[in-house]
């Protein structure tokens, strides 16, 4: 269904001050949840709730592949991990108040630093006044995406691509080490083995009854 | 009776869109919902067979078969049973974990179609928006597991929620050779494009993939032979050893809505959804089985439910680094090779690429 007529904007409003109120209450509550694993789940909260928002601008690829990605696939690692740390959460608050004034002032220079591009490059050509414009109904997003990653932007796309890789790479080499003396499966042995080597049938002769 | 009919049908076309969709998604959850009743009874009077049992024979309905009316008496003991709650579980989270798990599998329903004209939402990005739904599943299960504070529990949690990322890969990449095929990610669409007779369908081109995607399924099920995570063996229940009554019921609706949503995306994306197989043959080609119709989809979907019981009924359980290794050193490069051949496939147009909507 487009935004087309009067109403449907003003629904299309009305869903977008939902999911963003949304939003930002999910991302409060990453930073004020006492335990690590609600943290986790009001970051999957808000990373669906933007994904919502991408829909209603109609830019449903994005928004599907930000839910399968993050959602699906990098959460779920997260929360893999959250939950099998043991954390003691009165020795991370020791520290809180003390060190408040660097959290303060790192969100300043982040506050700073988005408004000065906004000031400096606009918003990319995009008219605020105007609101949003839909696409006719045969506009495929996904199609269009794909064809200037892969024209326009084919080098800064493979090279992202060869970034990927080499951090894949890394991260492995980074985490591989050979512990002494576990007790891991030959697979190979395991497969080859024949009945004959493991099993021995015995001929027992039976017993003369009494 | 005839008129009331036309009545009736020129009522349904003055609905709004909405309102019409609404019904469709009503009537979809609920079909799905009474599948999965009598799929747990099929399952246990197949097992029972081929164990040479009888299987449930006590519940009739209306004096009729033996074990038909077991399935409302599971749900209503169920439905009359206490929800315990275990002390020292998360409350919101433990309540809510059911749900998580249940909801993605009747979600993904809406871009099935069911027949050429019937499906809820033509969305271009279907393929996509069911591989997103499918990778949600997970939630459920791992915050069912951490929520209720026991260590079996846990420990069925993180056995799922490996085993469902390992697989979800192998998942993924036999969909990315559909998708070549297909040159398309609206469901309908890659169903339209395998028309041309049996041989036609995806799973003569795409064999392998077509094996991986439907290993790879099971596994995302968490049926036997990879039910680790349930492990009654060993860890009890898993992940939901602690749930009772309805919320209980909830899990197991959602493996079995699991079960019948992975039969029927390998109907659609390997066996031509509801594309007759018999189309164009002597005799039988002009009769109405030779018609495209949701009998044909749910032909192929008991076809391959019926798969899933009768691994279950065959094969002992997998270890779990058994699993591991299967899903990230068979079936994943399986997959990447066989997208290779695609690769050389559409370049000399053989197979589907032969199809005019590649030149």
């Amino acid at each position: 269904m487009r935004p087309t007529g009067e109403a449907e904007a003003v629904l299309v409003q009305i869903l977008f001050y939902l999911f963003a109120t949304l939003l930002v209450a999910g991302a409060l509550g990453v930073i004020s949840a006492r335990n690590p694993v609600y943290s986790v789940l009001f970051l999957v909260f808000s990373f669906i709730n933007s994904a919502a928002i991408w829909l209603l601008v109609e830019a449903e690829f994005l928004a599907i592949v930000l839910v399968l990605v993050y959602v699906g696939a990098v959460m779920v690692l997260f929360l893999f991990v959250v939950m099998m740390l043991d954390i003691n959460l009165a020795e991370i608050r020791q520290g809180f108040t003390r060190f408040a004034w660097l959290g303060w002032i790192t969100a300043a220079a982040l506050i700073v630093e988005i408004v000065g591009v906004i000031w400096r490059h606009g918003l990319g050509g995009v008219d605020v006044g105007r609101g949003f414009v839909s696409e006719p109904a045969n506009y495929s997003n996904t199609l269009a995406l794909g064809r200037v990653l892969y024209t326009r932007y084919a080098y800064p796309f493979e090279l992202a691509a060869v970034l990927l890789v080499v951090a894949i790479v890394a991260a492995i080499a980074l985490t591989l080490r050979r512990r002494p003396g576990m007790k891991v499966q030959d697979v190979s042995r395991q497969v080859a083995v024949r009945a004959e080597e493991r099993l021995r049938v015995v001929k027992v002769s039976a017993e003369k009854r009494s | 009776m005839h008129t009331t009919i036309h009545h009736l049908l020129a009522l349904w076309a003055t609905l709004p869109e909405i309102v019409r969709t609404l019904v469709w998604i009503l009537i979809i959850t609920i079909g799905v919902i009474l599948c999965v009743a009598f799929l747990t009874l099929w399952e246990r009077k197949v097992i029972g067979w081929m164990q040479l049992r009888r299987g449930p024979n006590r519940v009739r309905i209306f004096g009729l078969l033996p074990g038909l009316g077991q399935p409302f008496a599971d749900v209503f003991k169920l439905l009359t049973k206490e929800v315990v709650v275990p002390s020292g579980a998360s409350q919101f989270l433990f309540r809510i974990a059911p749900a998580l798990a249940l909801v993605p599998a009747l979600a993904a329903w809406a871009v099935i179609p069911l027949s050429p004209e019937l499906v809820v939402s033509k969305a271009n990005a279907g393929l996509l928006y069911l591989l997103a739904l499918s990778s949600m599943g997970v939630y459920g299960i791992i915050l069912a597991g951490w929520s209720a504070n026991s260590k079996y529990a846990m420990l069925g949690a993180m056995r799922s929620a490996a085993q469902m990322v390992a697989y979800e890969i192998a998942m993924g990449f036999a969909l990315v050779g559909v998708l070549m095929a297909a040159g398309s990610m609206n469901l309908g669409d890659i169903v339209r494009h395998q028309q041309g007779g049996f041989l036609a369908w995806n799973w003569f081109w795409l064999f392998p993939l077509f094996v991986v995607y439907f290993i790879a399924g099971v596994a995302e099920t968490n049926r036997a032979p990879f039910d680790v995570a349930e492990g009654e063996s060993e860890i009890v229940a898993g992940f939901h050893v602690e749930y009772s009554g309805i919320a209980f019921a909830l899990f197991f609706l959602a493996e079995y809505a699991n079960m019948i949503l992975i039969s029927a995306l390998t109907a659609v994306f390997f066996f031509g959804g509801w594309i007759s197989p018999v189309a164009g043959y002597p005799l039988i080609g002009h009769t109405f089985l030779a018609d495209p119709s949701f009998f044909w989809l749910g032909l192929k979907v008991f076809v391959f439910l019926f798969l899933f019981l009768w691994l279950r009924a065959t094969f002992p359980r997998y270890r779990y680094d058994q699993i591991m290794r299967l899903g990230w050193k068979a079936l994943i490069p399986v997959t990447l090779v066989w997208i290779g051949v695609e690769m050389v496939m559409a370049a000399i147009h053989i197979g589907p690429w032969a199809r005019p909507w590649f030149h």
